[in-house]
């Protein structure tokens, strides 16, 4: 077994793309869930609306890449503004609800056989990023000591890890202000907010865009990290994934969402690497009677749902969270 | 803005003496009322929590909303701050009309409410609970909130006025500690020191005293007169009758959703219709020697034909 060929796919994986594009879901969702306890299960469909606003924009309609990405960010508010307006007066529950449903149904739309010529169905969209390849300033590979970059994955990753430090920049500097406080407060007690006169239904629909748009800026990573698009890349647990990643950095910390990502994103990938490598060959280390080859990329993920489980009992605050915050709660 | 604190003054002979020609009946009119509730009614389904004909609240005096379970005084209580809308009437806080008015424009109108359970933002610390209720807070605007140097100040001025109040709480050794840590009577004084920080003109507090030891109880007897003190009006829904004869200059009795009295606490517990609204009707009535026998006959019967129930009670009246 090479192990040093599992760390470094293992490197890679927890540093781009996927680390990347599920760091800004998250800081998203922490926005929602962490910092104004909104129940957002669609993060992916915000992902999705401003991913596709970004693609078809370009390859469907023919407008420029610095049109589209406006487009896509748009797309999301709209995609927030629509969500919160009939859910955000109701109990917490209804806005899971919908928003889980409302992620689906984007989904099927793009997906659709009679959309096809707008978003290409199943295919999905390709051939929208050439403005942004052309600004890559990137002209050979980039090493990186763990592991080499292409030129175009250099471009993505160094865009990508830019944004993410810009947005924990935003979310720090609006968390800490008294902004920040009515969000904290609404999610410890909404009530209690609303007969110290603040307006709950305004900022939570101003919680539930800005952390759709931090959505939809994720969605624009997926397209541009995959140079393409289609509805597979949004479905469901898309979003559980994001939560897990929140859940395992910390909720309401600054960083937690993106080192829960690049922790996620690594030992998912040690994970898969590891059974793989154990499981190839004429003589694997792991028996075929335990475990197939085929079924060795699926045993991560059970071994991912257990961690979840064991975090959840053992370290329920997260890597950056504070267990006395958690203690008020089983009071 | 709300009227500006006034320090030592008798406010307590004040409101006596504002009081003193107000007939003493369901509805009267009040020389200065600072909240006017008229014909307000709400159902929920088949039953009328609140059907209140008129009511005036008269302004600088501490006024106690009393009346048995279940008589709709928190009903009530959430429909004058807008928590609840009424199936009809009309209802005014300083001559504005407040119906389908927003809950968090009446705090900011100067009417701001406490709850019956403590609402404390529990993983804020007790000082940013305070800081919250600060109103027309410039940060708390999404991109004001980007540029510190426009609320730096007002942040600290709110902190100095937040610090004040929690020392005359007596909370300031508290100030760091999250505010789910505290006890249920600290959760009390912090509801109502964070009520101030809104600068109210009316205080409401949904039965203050619910769950506290006598010691604390006190204290907040004394905070709620400092209220008045400093020339706010004071609205309240208790059950401690002590309390209520102690600080309330004006009682006003529900039951069964309708104001049944108003008046001075000790003309109102001296009247038969509050005794018979809290007690039930003919409670004091002599029975006679046959009737006592006839009940207990009856019970018997009851008993033995029931033994299921009879082994309940025990438990039942521990």
């Amino acid at each position: 077994m090479d192990w040093g060929q599992i760390f470094e796919f293992s490197f890679r994986s927890a540093l781009t793309s996927d680390a990347i594009v599920y760091s800004m879901a998250a800081i998203g969702l922490n926005v929602h869930f962490g910092y104004t306890g909104l129940l957002n299960f669609g993060q992916a469909g915000f992902m999705a609306v401003a991913g596709y606003g970004l693609a078809a924009s370009v390859a469907t309609w023919g407008l420029s890449f610095w049109v589209a990405v406006p487009i896509g960010l748009a797309a999301a508010v709209v995609f927030a503004l629509l969500l919160g307006a009939p859910t955000l007066r109701l109990r917490a529950d209804y806005l899971a609800i919908v928003t889980i449903a409302a992620a689906e149904i984007i989904r099927i739309v793009v997906g659709s056989v009679s959309l096809s010529e707008y978003f290409g169905g199943r295919d999905g969209l390709q051939e929208f990023n050439q403005s942004f390849d052309a600004l890559n300033p990137y002209g050979r590979p980039l090493d990186l000591l763990l592991f080499r970059l292409r030129p175009d994955d250099a471009w993505v990753f160094t865009v990508g890890w830019v944004l993410v430090g810009l947005t924990v920049l935003l979310v720090w500097a609006l968390m800490r202000s008294p902004w920040g406080r009515v969000l904290k407060s609404i999610r410890e007690d909404e009530e209690a907010v609303r007969s110290l006169g603040k307006n709950v239904y305004g900022y939570k629909m101003q919680s539930l865009v800005l952390g759709g748009v931090i959505g939809g800026v994720a969605g624009f990573l997926v397209a541009l990290d995959q140079a393409a698009i289609n509805p597979e890349n949004f479905s469901t647990d898309v979003t559980f994934f994001a939560y897990t990643v929140l859940i395992l950095g910390g909720a309401a910390r600054v960083f937690g969402p993106v080192v829960g990502a690049i922790l996620f994103w690594f030992l998912i990938s040690v994970l898969g690497n590891f059974f793989t490598a154990a499981t190839a060959g004429v003589d694997p280390l792991i028996s075929p009677v335990l475990m197939t080859d085929t079924q060795a990329s699926l045993v991560r993920f059970i071994a991912a749902g257990l961690g979840l489980v064991l975090l959840v009992i053992f370290r329920p605050q997260g890597i950056f969270g504070d267990k006395r915050e958690i203690a008020l709660d089983a009071r | 803005m709300p009227a500006e604190p006034v320090s030592t003054r008798n406010s307590a002979a004040e409101a006596l003496t504002a009081l003193r020609d107000v007939p003493r009946e369901p509805g009267s009119k009040k020389p200065d009322a600072i909240l006017v509730a008229d014909d307000i009614r709400r159902q929920f389904g088949g039953l009328v929590a609140v059907d209140v004909d008129h009511l005036e609240v008269q302004r600088g005096v501490i006024t106690a909303l009393i009346g048995p379970n279940g008589a709709g005084k928190t009903t009530f209580f959430n429909l004058l701050t807008c928590f609840d809308q009424p199936d009809r009437g009309a209802w005014s806080f300083n001559g504005r009309p407040l119906g389908r008015v927003p809950a968090y424009k009446v705090a900011r109108l100067g009417m701001v409410r406490t709850f019956q359970l403590t609402k404390v933002l529990s993983k804020l610390s007790v000082i940013e609970n305070m800081r919250l209720a600060a109103t027309g807070q410039s940060g708390e605007a999404f991109l004001t909130a980007l540029l510190p140097f426009r609320w730096r100040s007002q942040e600290m001025a709110n902190t100095d006025r937040a610090d004040d109040l929690l020392e005359r709480f007596k909370l300031d050794t508290k100030r760091e500690d999250f505010a789910g840590s505290l006890s249920g009577g600290q959760r009390k004084l912090l509801e109502m020191a964070r009520a101030l920080m809104v600068e109210p003109e009316l205080v409401m507090l949904d039965e203050p005293m619910a769950g506290v030891n006598p010691a604390l109880k006190q204290s907040l007897l004394g905070h709620v007169k400092t209220l008045r003190d400093e020339g706010r009006s004071v609205l309240f829904v208790e059950h401690d009758m002590d309390m209520v004869r102690d600080i309330s200059d004006w009682v006003v009795v529900m039951a069964q959703g309708r104001i049944v009295a108003e008046g001075p606490p000790e003309h109102v517990m001296a009247d038969p219709t509050v005794i018979d609204a809290y007690l039930g009707a003919h409670h004091d009535a002599a029975l006679t020697v046959e009737e006592e026998e006839a009940r207990l006959r009856e019970e018997q019967a009851s008993q033995s034909s029931a033994p299921a129930t009879h082994e309940e009670h025990p438990k039942e009246s521990r």
